[in-house]
């Protein structure tokens, strides 16, 4: 059988039930009892610098990188205990998710020794958030299509182009934008990673609200921003294998069926101690799926600390844990006769009013649903 | 060792793949498959039916998911074969202090001890006809008794011998070393690893006939519509094998009982079931008419998918003993509760 799909258990983690109790006790102690289910509900999109620096305080962000560039040192399998224990709780880490899930790791591999010993600090002690400059107005699914161009003059880069859904634009520091920087026949080729600061002339950020009325998401344009060459991340060139490289981070996490967990546990609390037959089982039914995502993801998290390239790993935990995520507003609606209410109440008409119009889009973030499907025909051998 | 184990097992599964293919019944209401005692011979001399055993009991101190991948290669090459209740039952008798199983045995619930005689009937006993040796659960006392006496010879939708029990001799017994939940779930969990085992034979089937049929002019496997359910079929696969290996790793707890293993097992049958559901369904909607053939060698792995998710708990049944328990910890211990749960924990 083809090996992608094995997730042998991870291997023991000594310690980590201090480290679990650690994150739990300072959750508990940051967030305060008022923290409840509709804020929880953000998941990761709640977005609060202040929460970002008391983790980076805590040594929680860039745990995994060397303690040079500001990191822990420590295995990923640690890392997964405290970023699975934020999740759990709702935390708003939205701030600095992107910069410790993916950017930072992509500057720690391809980043200039400067930009390593300049940005890594920053972002491990919660100050400095990246966006993900990949999709634009014409290239969604298929990111190949990308049309933002960057042309060398002289000792710079000068970009042109539009990135699009860049999900809090507004608040991040950089961006690292896939862009073409040549020509080839190939149209994976000709393809760059440039690190742009948001602060550079020539870049204009606008809001797109989402279904619910919210801003997360932005349309950036780029005219004619000069850009040092320093900018350029790994080689001209390669920026198809490293965007590629990229989303296997952004695809193995707990971010990817957790993200209903909120509702999910709210639910727990209405149906009480003893539920009927058919809240019990459908309780039961998403406790067990839970339980084995868990159990994939952190087989996942485990071959990233043998440094195993579990690309089809993650990308089948993803499509899993969007079809939990999108099922558990479903299932709670069945169970419970509340109407969804949009507002800020932390009760469970809200809670599910909240993840309802959020479930959407866990199977477009990250790559689309049919787009894992793809990647995973092609590890079967169908394409 | 670990390698060598599975290697030897496995190839002697897949020598007997087709002659165990051709001892399925013609007709599901004809009777059981065949019991092919050549082949039992073989796995015995190999020792496999020790492979859950530490060395000083006579097996091989192997990890319990590689010995438990000797069942999963067994039901991927569909193969008549009670291996996984005899592991169970000589891993139950080692640890109760019990003689081990004297060819092949079995695994049943049922009856109650008085004395030293079983009283009543255990039904629904896998290979109960073929059983040289049954391991039963009856209070709080572990049995092991010789063949019992077929009241009622009946098979499971995959032909596979169900049958009812009643023992008239002297048995023998000793303090179960596992509560009755348990024993369940360890029934649970052989069935669980079989089902992983199918799927995965029933996802490589189905690829390679993608990959050779063609219609319109090409092969199956080169339309979308083909890829984005088969996805599906793998992403269930991958599921359900995880699903078994998570319960398996946590197998030395069902003997010490502080609840880890159960939730680890219920959780696998769950898991699998569903994907035993899934999976059967598109692997016959891909091959289309030839795969719903009597000829053709899918049915043995679909059938035995749609057999075994029934068998010792079906999903409703787990997942409310499940979901009751999370109800019970309350929205505080949810999350904690899902943490303790799985290997290395």
């Amino acid at each position: 059988m083809s090996d992608f799909l094995t997730f042998p258990a991870p291997p023991a983690l000594p310690g980590q039930d201090d480290l679990r109790r650690d994150v739990r006790a300072f959750l508990a102690e940051t967030l305060g009892p008022d923290f409840g289910a509709t804020d929880q509900a953000r998941s990761w999109n709640g977005h609060d610098p202040e929460f970002s620096r008391k983790l980076g305080r805590q040594g929680w962000l860039g745990m995994t990188w060397p303690t040079e560039y500001g990191g822990g040192n420590r295995s990923p399998l640690e890392r997964y205990v405290v970023i699975e224990e934020l999740l759990a709780a709702g935390a708003p880490v939205a701030a600095h998710w992107i910069a410790d899930r993916q950017s930072g790791p992509l500057l720690l591999r391809f980043g200039s020794e400067a930009q390593r010993r300049d940005i890594l600090p920053r972002i491990a002690a919660g100050e400095c958030y990246f966006c993900i400059g990949m999709s634009e107005a014409g290239s969604g699914s298929d990111l190949a299509a990308a049309k933002t161009r960057a042309r060398r003059d002289g000792d710079e880069w000068v970009l042109n182009g539009t990135k699009i859904w860049t999900t809090y634009a507004h608040h991040a520091h950089y961006m690292i934008v896939f862009c073409r920087t040549g020509h080839s026949e190939d149209r994976h080729g000709g393809t760059s990673q440039l690190l742009v600061d948001l602060s550079t002339p020539g870049i204009t950020i606008s809001p797109i609200l989402d279904l619910a009325g919210e801003h997360h998401l932005n349309e950036v344009q780029f005219d004619n921003v000069r850009l040092p060459a320093t900018a350029l991340l790994g080689q001209e060139g390669q920026g198809w294998d490293q965007v590629m490289g990229e989303l296997a981070f952004e695809r193995s996490g707990p971010d990817r069926f957790l993200s209903s967990f909120a509702l999910l546990n709210d639910l727990v609390r209405v149906l009480g101690t003893a539920p009927d037959q058919a809240s019990a089982r459908a309780v039961g039914r998403m406790a067990a799926h839970l339980m084995v995502l868990r159990h994939m993801s952190r087989s996942v998290a485990g071959k990233l600390a043998r440094e195993e390239n579990p690309t089809l790993q993650a990308t089948i935990v993803k499509d899993l844990g969007a079809l939990i995520e999108q099922e558990i507003p479903e299932i709670a609606r069945t169970l419970v006769p509340v109407e969804p209410v949009p507002g800020p109440q932390n009760d469970f008409a809200c809670a599910l009013a909240r993840t309802l119009m959020s479930a959407p889009s866990f199977s477009l973030r990250g790559g689309t649903r049919e787009i894992l499907r793809g990647i995973i025909a092609r590890g079967l051998g169908l394409r | 060792m670990q390698d060598i184990v599975l290697d030897m097992g496995g190839k002697l599964f897949a020598e007997h793949a087709e002659a165990a293919f051709h001892a399925h019944p013609k007709d599901t209401t004809e009777g059981a498959a065949s019991w092919m005692p050549g082949l039992w011979a073989q796995v015995g001399e190999l020792g496999l039916p020790l492979a859950l055993l530490s060395e000083e009991h006579g097996g091989f101190d192997l990890p319990a998911a590689t010995a438990m991948g000797l069942v999963r290669l067994a039901a991927a090459h569909a193969v008549p074969l009670p291996l996984g209740e005899t592991m169970i039952a000589n891993w139950l008798l080692a640890h109760a202090g019990l003689p081990l199983a004297e060819g092949p045995a079995t695994l049943a619930l049922g009856p109650e001890l008085d004395g030293d005689r079983l009283n009543g009937p255990a039904a629904r006993v896998a290979y109960g006809r073929h059983a040289a040796t049954v391991v039963l659960l009856a209070g709080d006392r572990l049995v092991r008794t010789d063949a019992g006496t077929v009241t009622e010879a009946s098979h499971n939708v995959a032909g596979e011998p169900r049958d009812t029990l009643v023992f008239a001799g002297e048995v023998t017994s000793a303090p179960a070393p596992v509560n009755k939940q348990n024993f369940r779930l360890l029934g649970a969990l052989l069935r669980a690893q079989g089902m992983a085992g199918a799927l995965e034979a029933a996802l490589s089937m189905t690829v390679d006939h993608a990959n050779s049929r063609e219609q319109f002019g090409r092969p199956l496997g080169k339309f979308q519509a083909i890829q984005q359910s088969l996805a599906v079929m793998a992403t269930n696969v991958a599921a359900a094998g995880a699903a078994a290996v998570m319960a398996t790793d946590l197998l030395s707890d069902a003997l010490a009982g502080t609840g880890a293993f159960a939730t680890a097992a219920m959780a696998a049958k769950i898991r699998t079931g569903e994907a035993a559901g899934i999976g059967a369904s598109i692997a016959h909607q891909t091959h289309g008419a030839i795969g719903f053939s009597q000829e053709y060698r899918l049915h043995p792995l679909t059938r035995r998918l749609w057999a075994w998710r029934d068998e010792w708990g079906r999903e409703a049944e787990w997942c409310e003993t499940l979901g009751t328990e999370v109800c019970a910890r309350g929205p505080d211990g949810f999350w904690p509760f899902l943490t303790s749960t799985g290997s290395a924990a």
